[in-house]
Formats: C-alpha cells, structure tokens, sequence
C-alpha cells in the first residue's frame, strides 16, 4: 500500500465530518450521492429523504496555512418529495439518485437533482442586500394607507444578512417509465441526458416538455429482457459521444452523430468472462455500478461489485488495468447475496485536475481513483506506482490534522496485529458515494448518514 | 468457488427476494430483479441436473424402468423403511456428490420412493456452486416418449394434494413432465402410465382456473404455496420495510449463524424440496402462475398446470417472465 513518506504521496488527514452522531439511523439521513461543483468550492449531497444539502468552503485565511478552509453548511432544501402514480399504483420514492453541477454563469449556481422518475433545476443564489424606503409598504410589507403619504423617497438597497435561496427553475418529468440511474451534462452546457434502466433521454435544459430518446434497449417482448443500463455519462469533451455501461459488464460507445437513435453503438467494451471463476452471482458480480470518464476523455473507468477496471477508448476488448476493491468477499457471495449487500451499488471517481491544455497530451503527473468498500472502508489505486492504499471513514480514530492511518483486511490464515479479518467487517457500513475535489487533494466520503471530509497533510 | 447453500435454498431464497420486491418502496426494480432472475437460473439448471443424474442414475441401476423415481411431500413413516434399506447417508462431503437417497425399495416394479428427509436429499446439499465441469450442465432435449425418467429437464410434482398448511400426506400418486418431449408421465401404485402426449390430451392442457388472474397491486400479502405461509411472513411487510431479502435480514455478516439457521430451516420444513418442485413447476406457467392468488390458495393438483400447453411454451423463458410487470 501507499508507504507513509517517500516522494509526492499523498498523506491523508481527517479534516470534517458532518451528520448526526448517533449509531440510529433515520432512513431519511442516509446519504445518497455527493459532488463537488466545477471549482471545488461547493460540496452537494443529497439523501433519502429528497433533501439536497449544499456546503461551502470558506475562503483560504492566510493565517491558517496549514488547512485549506473547512466547508460549512451553505443551503439545504427539499428538491423531492414523494409521489403516487395512481395510475400504476406505485409510489415514487424521493431519494435523490444523482446531483449534478452545472458550470458557473453568473452570480447564481445551478445544478441538476434527479430522484426515480424526475429531475429538477434549482438555482441557488445569494441574496445580502434588500430594498428598503418603499413608500407604499411598511417595512414589515404591510401596506401603508395611500392617504397617508405625504413625502416620495426612492427605495435603495441595504446590506443585510446572507441569505441563500434555492428555486426550482425547471422541472422535468414524465420521460422515464423505469428508475432513473443517471444524469450527465454535455460539454456544451446546453443539453443533458437521463438514463432509466432501458432509455436515455436527451434534454434541453432550457425545454422541459420535450426530450429526445436517444437509447432504447427495451425488447419488444419483455421476457426477452437479458440486461439493463446501469450508468451513463457524456463524454468531457466531445458533445456528440456518450457512453452507458449495462448490467452484464458491458459498456457501449455511442456517437449521436451517427444517428437519432443511438442503438448501435460505436464501440462495445467487454472483458470476455474467466471461466474459472463462474459461480452462481457471476451475472450480478459483473454488473456495473458506475461509470467515469478521466478528465481527459481518453480513458473511462468502472466498477463492478468486486473492482475497479480502467478502459482506453482505443481498446474494446479488454481494460487497460484491473484493480481489486475487496476480491476477499469473493468466497463470501453467497452470504451477500442472502443479506443483498451483493446488490450494492459502489461509484468511484478520479482525482482532480488542472484541465490545462498540456495535461491532454502528457500523461497526469498523479492519478489515483477512489472507490467505497465495506466496514466504511475506502480504497485508493495510483495508476502511475501501482500502490494502493485502505482507509477508514470513523469518527472513533480520526483527530485533525492527523495523517490517517492504512487499514488491512486479513483474507485468510493467521491475522497479524492491526488486521481485521473478513469475518468481523460491518457490512452495514459501507460506502457508496465518495467524490474528489476537481482541483486540490481533497475528498468526500459518504458513510451511511454522515459526510467525512479528508485533505491532504500540508506542510 | 463454494456455496454455503444448496440449489433449493438458493431459488427459495431468490423467489422471496422478489416477492419482496414488490412491497417495496419506489416500485419494483428491474435491475434487481433480473438479477435475481439469473441466479434462479443458475440454481436451476443445478437443481435440474443433478435431479436428471439421480435418475439417470437410477435408470441405470433398475433398467426396466419400472420403479420411478417418486418424491412424495412427507418423510415415510419409519415403519415403511424395508430392514434392508441402506442406513440414512449424513451429508458428509461436499466434493462427494455420488447421488444417494434414502430410498426404500419395496422389490421391482413398485414405487422407489425417496422420502423429503428432514434435511434436503443429501445428493442437493452443499453442492458446490461451480460445476467441476466448465459451465453447469445444460439440461438438454434427449428422450423421446416412453423413456419414463430418462429423458433430461424434468419437473416433479408430487401428486399429493396441498392442503393450506394441513398436514401432508403420502400419495399413490405422482407425474413426472419431460420438459422437451412434453410427455407426461404419471405413476399410480407403483404401476408405470405413458399418458399421451400432451397435445392430444385436451382435458389434459387447460389451465387451471385462476391463472389469469391480474397482478396484484402492491402492498397486499401474497401466497405462492401452501405450506410456505411461515416464511411469507418473514419476508412480506405490507408496504413496509423491504425484506432485506432472505432469512438472514440486515444484521451484519456472520456466516457461521446463517448456515445453522439455514439448517434449521430445512429441518422445520420438510416439505421445501417438494415445494421448490412445485415452484419450478408454478414457474413453467410463466408469470402468471406467479402472480396467481387463487391458484396459490387452491388446492388444485398440479396436474393439469402442468400440462398447459402455454406452460411449456414459455418455460424457456421463464426467468424472464419473472422481470416483466
């Protein structure tokens, strides 16, 4: 694993952690996506109960050089609630499955949440000024008898207290039958897809009554049914390329330039199976759980319930580097797929980056990805020295500043001291959701109903 | 890679998953579900197989073909048990997978009969979940009428009635279907019928009433079976929680309880391994024998649902008509 020391590794230190305390866990708390908007300065999540809740990091203080600013809670609103299709007669949950950011315009910031079947625009903005001297409304807005106005002043804007709003500026509904699974924004800041489990739709962000199907992999006869789509993301920088990644580990390439309906892909990625390791849960251990292009477009990566696997887009045939999140819970599949943790959906995500020219063409100086695991474990691969590093999202061994400590799992045999074996893990702990901020060293992690916060140690 | 649970307990865990699913907030999901579907797949075409090596097996062993193999909904009474019957194997290993029985043969030309023993026919448990060939067995056409149990893909029902958690009892009776011939073959008192094949038996190939029945709507308890309602109701909640799936439920991983629960659990339900028969059986109407309420609480025999016609027409796609809602 990443060797504490030595050259440009990261050391990492436990900095925040937010959520309640106690071990009881309301449904509704339990965090369901994170992510940093497009400067880092902004941290969203959203969560079961449909609440989005917006943090903010503080301006760096030259005073305290040790620390980057520490994020403080900016804006929490209600972005779904629940719903009934009477038509069905199915309950549409409000758990927010995905957020968002759209690049910053102007003073206001924007971002996409989307729970099962809609998604939502808010604009959030700050507001820390107000009219004051109307000559018709009292300052309380009780309005004043027009008889009793004998002088005319003009109303001018005074300071008040910040005051952050978040509206609803579109809404977009009624285009998914099935549950939707992601959302993505194009490169060109105007369009948007949304992925169920059988479509993907085009959007407008502008037009809310239409949108375009661009993906249909529904069978004309439902008992045909052999695999859905799991993920879908635009590409970073070509606006017409989009991919989607499928519950039997496939992940297919789409050019919207080719045609309307994009349902012959460009490329199809896939690993041919490993006979040797077929087992009953083979179908459900190779679907994948999410999908991430790099930064620079020229590789993307997966997760599957067991690793993690890097693909070129040059080559479809197998991925470039295959890393093991947890491969001890190989022989353990049986017991999670009883308890259903086999179902589990992990993300992984990049580290962040320059976006500068150069690194197109050269290959990132650092580039690690991270994924969630069991026991509030998380685990980071550097592609570049093949190290990989486990470490624990608690509120028990973490004090600021302090460089976290690596964790081992013992798969089998004998358990050395510091080790845990597979058998004591918490797999009601898990983590799911983790994002990297696009520009410094540093991360959020998601455990069930709490948002830790890690940086790198800074000298 | 090795399974701590057997083929039965695997689709009866997978069929209470989706049960479940329905209950569920937000609707059912397909992605789970098909899922799910695929490791019911996968446990039947185990299930399935080694069924045909057992009787392959015996086929072999009684080349007559008068006995059939018969799996009656009860353990036999002890006094049935013929002095030279083979004392009861215990599953030992699990790389043994020499089919055994606890077979009493009453001499040639009468039933075999293999009683449900407390724990699951000994051939079925712990068998590991690869096959030791690449890829499992593909249960394949073979045997054309006539060939009593030797043909592959086939589906046991026990011709005992069914009664709603009443106690079971042994039948003369039991039908065997041959999933790729379609022949229907029943053994009465231990003497050996070639019923014809199923298309030119009409009385034969009407659904039993109820199957049409539409879909529930969510929120209300469903029966598959009689003689299940115990374990419906650990995994059923009325609109509530969702079933975290399976007995073993949310608490975190311990295998070591998980396995003795799931003994137990085969112990107190002696009857699971002819019900699971009767599930694959339910499965091969497609969805609606799933979603058949009356069919569930009815104590029809399965005879004539077996022989529908449109039964064995989607039976390839039986997994599939598990997803489609």
């Amino acid at each position: 694993f990443l060797g504490a020391g030595g050259g440009n590794d990261i050391q990492w230190c436990f900095s925040q952690v937010k959520g309640a305390v106690d071990d009881d866990v309301a449904e509704a708390d339990i965090i369901s996506t994170v992510e940093f908007n497009h400067s880092g300065e902004l941290l969203a999540t959203g969560d079961k109960g449909g609440r989005v809740v917006i943090f903010q990091q503080e301006q760096e203080n030259k005073s305290q050089s040790h620390s980057r600013g520490e994020y403080n809670v900016y804006s929490t609103f209600q972005s779904h609630e629940p719903e009934f299709d009477y038509l069905k007669s199915l309950e549409i949950e409000e758990k927010i499955n995905k957020i968002r950011w759209l690049p910053q315009k102007n003073a206001a910031q924007f971002l996409l949440s989307t729970n099962d079947k809609t998604i939502k625009l808010w604009k959030i903005s700050e507001r820390d000024k107000r009219p004051e001297g109307y000559n018709l409304k009292e300052e309380d807005g009780r309005y004043r008898d027009p008889t009793t106005v004998t002088t005319l002043r003009v109303p001018v804007f005074r300071p008040m207290d910040l005051m952050v709003e978040a509206s609803p500026r579109r809404i977009f509904a009624n285009a998914h039958t099935y549950h939707i699974n992601s959302i993505s924004i194009n490169s060109d800041y105007e369009t948007y897809l949304s992925a169920d489990d059988l479509r993907i739709n085009l959007w407008h962000l502008e037009i809310t009554d239409r949108s375009f199907n661009i993906v249909d992999i529904k069978p004309a006869n439902m008992e045909e049914l052999t695999e859905v789509i799991t993920a879908a993301e635009f590409h970073p920088n070509s606006c017409n390329t989009f991919v989607y990644s499928s519950s039997k580990g496939t992940i297919r390439l789409c050019d919207m330039r080719a045609s309307a309906l994009c349902d012959r892909h460009s490329k199809l990625f896939e690993e041919p199976e490993d006979p040797s390791n077929r087992s009953f849960f083979s179908e459900i251990i190779s679907s994948i759980s999410d999908v991430k292009f790099s930064h620079s477009g020229r590789y993307m990566m997966t997760r599957d319930y067991l690793s993690v696997k890097i693909w070129d887009l040059n080559m479809e045939n197998r991925p470039v580097e295959t890393y093991q999140v947890h491969e001890y819970l190989r022989s353990k599949l049986c017991s999670l797929y009883e308890n259903d943790c086999i179902f589990d959906k992990f993300e992984c995500c990049w580290n962040g980056s320059d976006r500068q020219l150069l690194t197109f063409f050269l290959p990132p100086l650092c580039s690690i990805v991270m994924t969630g695991s069991y026991n509030n474990f998380f685990r980071m691969f550097d592609r570049n020295t093949k190290r990989d590093i486990t470490l624990e999202a608690s509120r028990e061994n973490n004090k600021p500043r302090t460089v976290l400590k690596p964790r081992k799992v013992c798969a089998s045999g004998k358990r050395k001291k510091d080790e845990i074996s597979v058998d004591s893990l918490d797999f009601n702990k898990k983590i799911l959701h983790t994002a990297w901020h696009p520009k410094e060293n540093i991360i959020a992690v998601a455990t069930t109903n709490n948002l830790y916060i890690f940086q790198d140690k800074m000298n | 890679m090795e399974c701590t649970l057997d083929a039965q307990s695997l689709i009866s865990i997978s069929l209470r998953k989706i049960h479940s699913s329905r209950t569920q907030r937000g609707g059912i999901k397909l992605h789970k579900n098909l899922l799910v579907s695929y490791v019911l797949r996968n446990a039947r075409q185990l299930y399935l197989s080694e069924r045909y090596a057992e009787l392959y097996r015996r086929q072999q062993h009684y080349p007559d073909g008068a006995p059939l193999l018969a799996m009656p909904a009860c353990p036999p009474p002890a006094a049935a048990a013929p002095p030279d019957l083979p004392a009861l194997p215990l599953p030992t290993d699990t790389q043994d997978r020499e089919p055994r029985s606890c077979a009493g043969v009453r001499g040639g030309g009468e039933l075999l009969e293999v009683p449900v023993c407390a724990a699951a026919p000994p051939e079925l448990q712990r068998v590991p979940c690869r096959d030791s060939s690449p890829g499992f067995y593909r249960v394949t056409g073979s045997a054309g009428p006539g060939s009593g149990g030797g043909a592959a893909g086939l589906l046991y029902a026990a011709g005992c009635d069914f009664g709603s958690g009443g106690a079971p009892h042994c039948s003369s009776r039991t039908t065997v279907l041959d999933l790729d011939t379609h022949v229907v073959t029943t053994v009465e008192n231990g003497y050996l019928h070639q019923d014809c094949c199923c298309s030119q038996c009409p009385c034969c190939c009407q659904p039993a009433p109820g199957l049409a029945s539409p879909p529930p709507t969510p929120g209300t308890k469903r029966k598959y079976y009689p003689g299940q309602e115990e374990e419906e109701e650990e995994g059923v909640e009325e609109g509530g929680e969702p079933g975290a799936g399976g007995v073993a439920g949310g608490p975190p991983f311990a295998p070591c309880t998980k396995r003795a629960r799931f003994e137990e659990y085969n112990t107190e339900h002696p009857q699971d391994s002819s019900n699971i028969s009767n599930l694959i059986s339910i499965f091969g109407s497609g969805f609606t024998g799933l979603v058949s309420r009356q069919q569930a609480d009815s104590e029809q025999p399965l005879n004539g649902q077996l022989c529908s016609k449109q039964a064995l027409a989607s039976l390839g796609a039986w997994t599939r008509a598990i997803v489609a809602f």
